[in-house]
């Protein structure tokens, strides 16, 4: 009897240990304090479904930047920390769409359209670079992120923009570091068939269009050519083996990613209100990585549940330790939280040792 | 023939010293353009000089130990912020503050240099981005100590440090009384140029430490280390034992270095000195024809100078090409950055190479031995 009690109840330690051991300890404390921060918001008089709604609509911001991640992890390239390239590209088809003038919902459609061709091809520059430097790329890639913000910064003020609404009004020329959307694509996606109920609020159609993204991805990475993506990310010598081009699959990867990373920063934009230059998109990496890392992925593992999940838990912690913490000790720690939580998470992927093979 | 060797020994002189000679090129452009004297011009370097080239000695060696460039030495500045905010609080001035706010700054770097050290070896291959990312976190770190824990549990006295909500550390810590007592307490004049002797003594004692570490059984082993680790561990090097000491070292001298820097300054931006120090060091010491895996100090030397001098000409110069003087300002940014992604990939490319001959190699062995057996 008491044999049987002491197996059941070590059967459940066990399974407990290896829950753990697969869902990963610093997911889990992640996850429990978010949970604790839900928990206590009624409490310290924040209203719960605000809070949700605030969650739900960063999610919507953020979660097509984070799913630029997946391309580059599956084809063995590592955490893309040169997203700033893409978020670039779509700066200049953001800035180009209402220089020439385009309004409303088409401004949106034009800057995806504008935003393509540069993100292919500082893409497939980018990529090019990645193919000659295999095995050091994360770090080259921050440099290659940090030198092309740095660059447009000096761009930004050269390049001959003309429309009033962004350029400086007394200089007239050079465009300002902030460009407000209101007449262009502010939350044009976020309106269409947008739920409200009571303090909740749900922007429909930026989550259906990141879920057109991210099915697309799925179909993607399930096709022939996706296949042999990951194949070339988990052996590249099997792939080589097995007749992939493996420089052209990460090629390809890059090029996706970069691409993914200017509609992310599009949709951003259009849920934010405004365009952010010059220095704005330095550090916007960080926070994409770290949250496809929470999310579960590893430095050569990710899927789209890794990017839903990771997403969800960063934007949630983002918004809700504001409002809680400063509720219940009155201090804003939210920073210090976010600094820590997120590099902490890219810390603890990169010093994983059966990953740190390479 | 011989002429044909020499173009091909020139051409690998330029290739090898691309940078540097790049760099020379701008300020020889830049110099004339921004219209400074020389006398300004030279006294702006020498305070440079004497303000950065400690900072930029410590990241020599772990360079030595193949641990590539060392961002973790950000981890130094926040140990000698603290030291110094802990100083000022106590008030105690002059040289005196100066020294105690050094040797208050080694348990901090020694611990932190340690935890650095130990999360490194769990990242090898990685170690650059891994430090980098390092940095950003011991900030996060950095500030719950500064801004939340500094009043209630490390006591701080004096308003003039603390912020007026009674926790938490002021934007700028003023460092009035200690304001250059280093740069001017043997300062000579030559022609109107300001030299800050004891500094300049003090990075001379470094540079000749570090020369002699090299030749020492430690500085010996960090060679080994970064040559090929598994070649070390078989020779009987505890070869994880070597890298954290090799970085505390490096942790700790980018203490002292920070102290020295902020001293010349004469203020601490509480929240952002320390962020951006890291970059322009290494940036500094790439310049000086520095790679990921070789440094020495005349790239030190060489690298402070080029770099500085671009750093106070191109905004004048920018301003007066373009008309715009943010121009200049962005152009030194980029130009900072630029350089240190080229290294990185000059060194990249140059790894991938060696491995692909040392392959072939191999290779043409294989096939000899095959040769061989076959007859």
């Amino acid at each position: 009897m008491n044999e049987t009690l002491d197996k059941s109840n070590l059967n459940f330690r066990e399974r407990v240990s290896e829950f753990v051991a697969g869902f990963g300890l610093p997911r889990l404390i992640i996850a429990a304090f978010l949970l604790l921060l839900f928990i206590a918001a009624p409490f310290v008089g924040a209203d719960f479904w605000t809070q949700i709604s605030n969650t739900i609509n960063r999610f919507s911001w953020n979660a097509v930047m984070v799913l630029a991640m997946v391309p580059m992890i599956h084809s063995g390239c590592g955490l893309n920390f040169g997203l700033p390239l893409g978020i670039i590209s779509g700066l200049l088809g953001a800035t180009l769409s209402i220089e020439l003038g385009f309004t409303g919902p088409m401004s949106f459609v034009m800057a995806i359209v504008i935003a393509t061709p540069f993100a292919v091809i500082l893409g497939a520059g980018y990529g090019w670079l990645l193919n000659k430097i295999k095995g050091g790329e994360m770090m080259i890639a921050t440099y290659v992120g940090f030198s092309s913000v740095s660059f447009m910064c000096m761009m930004w003020l050269l390049l001959p923009y003309k429309s009033p609404t962004m350029v400086w009004g007394l200089a007239g020329k050079g465009l300002r570091t902030t460009i407000s959307l209101e007449g262009f694509y502010d939350k044009v996606l976020a309106k269409i068939l947008q739920i409200h109920i009571g303090n909740l609020s749900i922007p429909t159609g930026t989550l259906l269009f990141f879920a057109l993204l991210a099915f697309g991805m799925w179909a993607f990475l399930h096709s022939k050519t996706g296949t042999a993506m990951t194949a070339v990310g988990s052996n590249p010598t099997f792939a080589r083996a097995a007749g992939v081009n493996v420089d052209k699959m990460r090629l390809l990867s890059v090029i996706l990613s970069t691409w993914l990373a200017a509609i992310g920063i599009l949709v951003y934009e259009q849920g934010f209100g405004f365009v952010q230059l010059y220095m704005a998109p330095f550090y916007m990496a960080l926070p994409a990585v770290s949250a496809i890392l929470i999310g579960g992925a590893t430095v050569n593992k990710a899927t789209i549940p890794n990017v839903i999940i990771g997403t969800f838990l960063f934007q949630g912690i983002v918004t809700m330790t504001p409002t809680v913490m400063n509720s219940m000790i009155h201090m804003d720690m939210s920073e210090v939280i976010r600094v820590v939580v997120s590099q902490g998470m890219i810390l603890y992927a990169l010093t994983r040792k059966t990953e740190a093979t390479k | 023939m011989k002429n044909n060797g020499n173009g091909k020994k020139v051409l690998n002189f330029l290739g090898n010293n691309s940078v540097p000679i790049l760099f020379i090129l701008i300020c020889i452009v830049c110099i004339p353009v921004s219209g400074f004297s020389p006398s300004y011009l030279i006294n702006e370097i020498v305070t440079r000089m004497g303000r950065n080239i400690f900072l930029i000695l410590c990241l020599l060696i772990p360079i030595m130990a193949g641990m590539g460039l060392n961002f973790g030495m950000t981890l130094g500045a926040m140990a000698a912020e603290l030291a110094l905010i802990l100083v000022s609080d106590w008030q105690i001035w002059g040289i005196p503050g100066v020294v105690l706010a050094m040797i208050l700054s080694i348990p901090f770097s020694i611990l932190l240099g340690a935890l650095c050290g130990k999360i490194l070896n769990m990242a090898k291959g990685r170690e650059m981005i891994t430090s980098y990312i390092i940095s950003f976190f011991m900030n996060g770190v950095y500030q719950l100590i500064v801004l939340y824990m500094m009043g209630p549990i490390i006591p701080i006295k004096h308003t003039t440090v603390k912020l007026p909500r009674g926790y938490g550390i002021r934007n700028s810590v003023d460092l009035f009384h200690m304001r250059q007592c280093l740069d001017n307490l043997m300062a000579v004049r030559i022609g109107g140029v300001k030299v800050p002797v004891l500094t300049f003594l003090l990075i001379g004692l470094l540079c000749l430490f570090i020369i002699w570490f090299r030749k020492t059984k430690l500085g010996q082993d960090m060679r080994a280390v970064g040559q090929d680790m598994d070649v070390a561990r078989d020779a009987g090097i505890n070869v994880e034992r070597t890298r954290i000491i090799s970085i505390v070292m490096s942790t700790v001298l980018a203490g002292f270095g920070m102290v020295i820097y902020l001293q010349n300054m004469g203020n601490i931006a509480t929240y952002s000195s320390h962020s951006q120090i890291g970059m322009f060091c290494i940036a500094a010491l790439l310049v000086g024809g520095a790679s990921v895996d070789k440094a020495s100090i005349g790239n030190v030397f060489l690298g402070v100078i080029l770099f500085h001098t671009m750093f106070i000409v191109a905004p004048k110069a920018g301003a007066i090409i373009t008309g715009d003087s943010m121009i200049g300002e962005y152009f030194r940014v980029f130009v900072s950055y630029a350089v240190i992604t080229i290294a990185l990939i000059m060194y990249e490319t140059k790894k991938r190479k060696a491995r692909s001959r040392a392959g072939q190699q191999l290779q043409l062995a294989q096939q000899e031995e095959e040769a061989a057996a076959n007859e």
